[in-house]
């Protein structure tokens, strides 16, 4: 490069350059260089005015180890976690019929956390029977105020142990302590607290109309809020004075049979509350047993497909909770920093395994660069390592499986042409990890736009006018939940009408209340958990 | 500028997600020190006097008397009075001498007599000086008035470090303090300052923490590294933790330095020479033990 055009730099970089940069040698920002045309044709003219800077990469924040938090762990020491776990049935702990068992590890380092027994056939039928058999005999027949009592202890009892179902939710699940002790272990008592008060006040749910409970349903549930789906289904359930037979995901059983101790020890009449691990098998046999009156099923959308075939022509009453693809919306006139926080929690959040995640990031053009500089340093704020470190935002991905189909979308959004961000961090050797990410140069025909990545990485798209980013953010096969970042109300209001997403977040992003329904559009399912809408899932109304 | 406004309920969710953070031994003890080194030592009293600076003064050097690895304080605040008493005292120190000025606490005086004060000031031997904004004109719209004032202070102020304080507990709203942050920026602060501790609330960390995005916005398009000073109402060694995660995870580590952050306090150093203590012996020792000044 001839020196000619270096006097030309010399001054931007002295104006971009922070003292304390300079000081300690740290790189500031990459500067390019434009030539046009190549130097040597260059007229006189053309020499002083012609070559011109462009910033290739901008100033970053330092977020080093100045002043590093020490490791905080919380102690598992004292929760009694068993060697081995066997089914829930009729109010007793029984081995599988078959004698299968499989392994439950955790995730964040590989080590067996216990062995766990596999429902067959045989097992599916004894819980379902022992389900129909309490369901005739004593829940249906129950007084609601008498219901209520139950589920309240059981609320209470979640509450008490509340340190120790965290801790093993974050070891069975691999998910951040902070998340499981600030929002798994609240909003699971809180379900049941919310529903305790509906079971003698249905009546006034649906006025004028008299709501008659379903019988046995059949409840299986997925591996990225263990005990917290599980109370989702069981809470409501039990209220309008149905039974339950539960299938916890064959990768995180244990807080769900921790849950069935509680329901043992609240002394719940046996049967009422049954609950069988195992695989997707397991779970087929549930759906397909033909004295179960309602199934209820929270899980990816291939899934959710099978089922939906299976019960069709049954007289089963089905909800489906599946898959999404939410659309963030960021107008220029948000509030920026708080926007940023948005897409973090929506993203981010339990290593994104949230069905409701905001994955795909729509950001108007005025506002574009501001926003992907603001995530890119709060990326590399985000703590990544031990799930039981109370420091830790961001903990271990669920299983091998599931990293795997992470890995794979995110090779195909690079090979399609998308711009892999990551966060500087290093990775622990053993478990499950995967950094967090976002893509920019997204196209909507990208897999990684379409389809559920269902982990840490964000697929970022730009929009100009509101009505664009309407029909870009609908142009999805799910219709779960959305986002819209604007400090402007009307605009609010006329977005979220237009959303078709079952929940649409304005100025924040998975927010969760037992009072607020929550459920999807397309091919997110239909019925909703949560609310008074909730109830509506777990009974006829007449 | 990036022009944009604050989401009430969003800042405040942000920060009470930053007090989570568990700052645990050698963390604890490091972040105690390093928030110790920070403190801007004030008195602002009616009743302040000679004996009294002098003793703060003292205090300054030596927080807890033979401890060597206790740091010494970042400076003394005082009023104009004291300028002269103070530098006696901490003259071949690096202790910075900063000092109120342009009708503190309430700036409702003509600009002439503000400027007179800061050079007086300065000229009396301040490193640093405290400005506050005319808060009245601001609120009433006098956005141009302000910035006139805080640029017509920083000229007066010459080679000494300007503080330019908001008394955000009288702004009302985090889009004023946005606001007012950016003015002050712009106009040649070297620092912003939360309160000047006449007015509840002072400092807050909501506050503080609209500030620190302010900075680092100002940092994004000028590259120049503005300093923050929460002042008033911060009295726990664990709140002074709080506010150095705050700055920690919003402008990181070129800003975790007594240079760029400071805390304006007074009773606030004692609660972290009986924590450090707790930390190096393991376990509290007596209030009687930590002097009073």
């Amino acid at each position: 490069m001839s020196s000619a055009v270096s006097l030309q730099i010399s001054k931007p970089i002295q104006f971009f350059t922070s003292e304390y940069a300079l000081l300690r040698n740290m790189p500031v920002c990459a500067v390019r260089i434009i030539l046009s045309p190549p130097y040597e044709f260059m007229t006189k003219q053309q020499k002083v005015t012609q070559p011109h800077l462009e910033v290739v990469k901008t100033r970053q924040l330092l977020f080093g180890d100045l002043w590093d938090y020490a490791p905080s762990l919380e102690k598992p020491d004292h929760v009694k976690l068993k060697k081995h776990y066997d089914l829930f049935i009729d109010g007793k702990f029984v081995p599988a019929k078959s004698g299968k068992t499989f392994k439950t590890i955790n995730p964040a380092n590989e080590n067996v956390l216990a062995t766990v027994s596999e429902a067959g056939e045989a097992d599916v039928d004894h819980a379902v029977k022992a389900a129909r058999r309490a369901y005739e005999k004593v829940w249906s027949k129950m007084k609601p105020t008498e219901r209520a009592k139950y589920i309240y202890r059981i609320a209470r009892m979640i509450q008490e142990k509340a340190r120790e179902l965290a801790i093993i939710e974050t070891m069975d699940g691999g998910k951040p302590i902070r998340e499981s002790r600030d929002i798994d272990l609240p909003l699971s008592a809180a379900h049941f607290f919310y529903y305790a008060g509906w079971a003698d006040k249905l009546e006034y749910a649906f006025p004028g109309r008299q709501a008659k409970s379903l019988g046995v349903a059949g409840q299986i549930i997925p591996w990225n809020f263990p005990l917290l789906m599980a109370s989702w289904k069981i809470a409501p359930a039990l209220a309008c004075g149905n039974t339950v037979v539960l299938k916890p995901s064959e990768t995180t059983p244990l807080t769900s049979l921790h849950l069935a101790e509680i329901i043992q020890e609240a002394d719940l009449p046996p049967g009422v509350v049954n609950i069988v691990p195992g695989f997707g098998k397991t779970g087929a046999m549930i759906v397909n047993h033909a004295d179960v009156n309602k199934i209820a099923f929270t899980g990816s959308t291939e899934v959710g497909k099978i089922i939906h075939k299976a019960v069709a022509g049954t007289q089963k009453h089905l909800t489906l909770e599946l898959g999404g693809k939410a659309a963030n919306i960021i107008f220029e006139d948000a509030p920026i920093d708080q926007a940023i926080e948005g897409i973090i929690n929506g993203i981010y959040f339990n290593q994104g395994h949230v069905c409701c995640a905001g994955s795909r990031l729509f950001v108007q053009e005025g506002i574009y660069e501001t926003v992907i500089r603001k995530l890119e340093d709060r990326l590399q704020t985000l703590r990544v390592g031990d799930p039981l470190d109370k420091n830790t935002d961001v903990g271990a991905i669920n299983s091998r499986e599931q990293l795997g189909k992470i890995c794979e979308l995110v090779e195909s959004g690079v090979a399609e042409g998308a711009k892999l961000h990551q966060t500087n961090c290093s990775l622990p050797e053993k478990g499950f990890w995967f950094k967090p990410s976002f893509f920019t140069d997204v196209a909507q025909s990208h897999r990684i736009a379409r389809e559920e990545i269902f982990g840490p990485v964000l697929s970022i798209l730009t929009f100009r006018t509101p009505e664009e980013v309407i029909e870009k953010a609908n142009n999805t096969p799910y219709g779960l939940s959305a986002g819209v970042w604007t400090d402007k109300g009307s605009k609010i209001f006329k977005i979220v009408n237009k959303m078709r997403a079952g929940v649409v977040w304005a100025n924040t992003f998975n927010q969760f209340d037992p009072s607020s329904p929550f459920g999807g559009y397309k091919e997110s399912g239909f019925g909703r958990e949560g609310g008074l809408h909730g109830l509506k899932a777990y009974v006829e109304l007449i | 500028m990036i022009h944009t406004t604050i989401d009430q309920v969003g800042i405040e969710e942000r920060v009470a997600r930053l007090a989570t953070r568990s700052i645990k031994t050698s963390a604890k003890l490091a972040g105690l020190k390093l928030a110790l080194s920070m403190i801007d030592l004030t008195t602002l009293e009616g009743a302040d006097s000679a004996g009294k600076v002098r003793a703060m003064c003292t205090k300054a050097r030596y927080p807890l008397p033979g401890n060597s690895d206790i740091p010494s304080v970042a400076a003394v605040c005082v009023y104009p009075n004291f300028i002269a008493e103070a530098k006696r005292q901490l003259t071949g120190t690096d202790i910075k001498i900063a000092s109120v000025a342009t009708g503190f606490p309430s700036g409702q005086y003509p600009l002439s007599i503000k400027l007179t004060d800061v050079r007086s000031a300065v000229q009396l031997g301040a490193d640093e000086i405290d400005m506050v904004i005319d808060r009245g004109a601001f609120l009433s719209g006098h956005y141009r008035k302000v910035g006139d004032e805080i640029a017509k202070v920083k000229e007066a102020c010459g080679p000494a470090h300007l503080k330019v304080i908001l008394e955000t507990g009288e702004l009302g709203t985090y889009d004023n303090v946005r606001k007012a942050s950016w003015l002050a920026m712009e106009m040649g602060a070297d620092f912003i300052k939360t309160s000047t501790g006449k007015i509840s609330p002072a400092a807050t960390r909501p506050v503080t923490l609209v500030m620190l995005e302010a900075i680092r916005d100002f940092w994004y398009e000028t590259g120049k590294m503005i300093g923050m000073k929460p002042a008033g109402g911060i009295r726990e060694a664990k709140e002074a933790l709080r506010y150095l995660v705050m700055v920690k995870e919003t402008l990181g580590d070129m800003w975790l330095n007594k240079d760029y952050f400071r805390f304006g306090a007074s009773t606030l150093t004692n609660d972290l020479l009986m924590q450090i203590m707790k930390e190096m012996k393991g376990n509290y020792q007596a209030g009687e033990y930590f002097t009073i000044d």
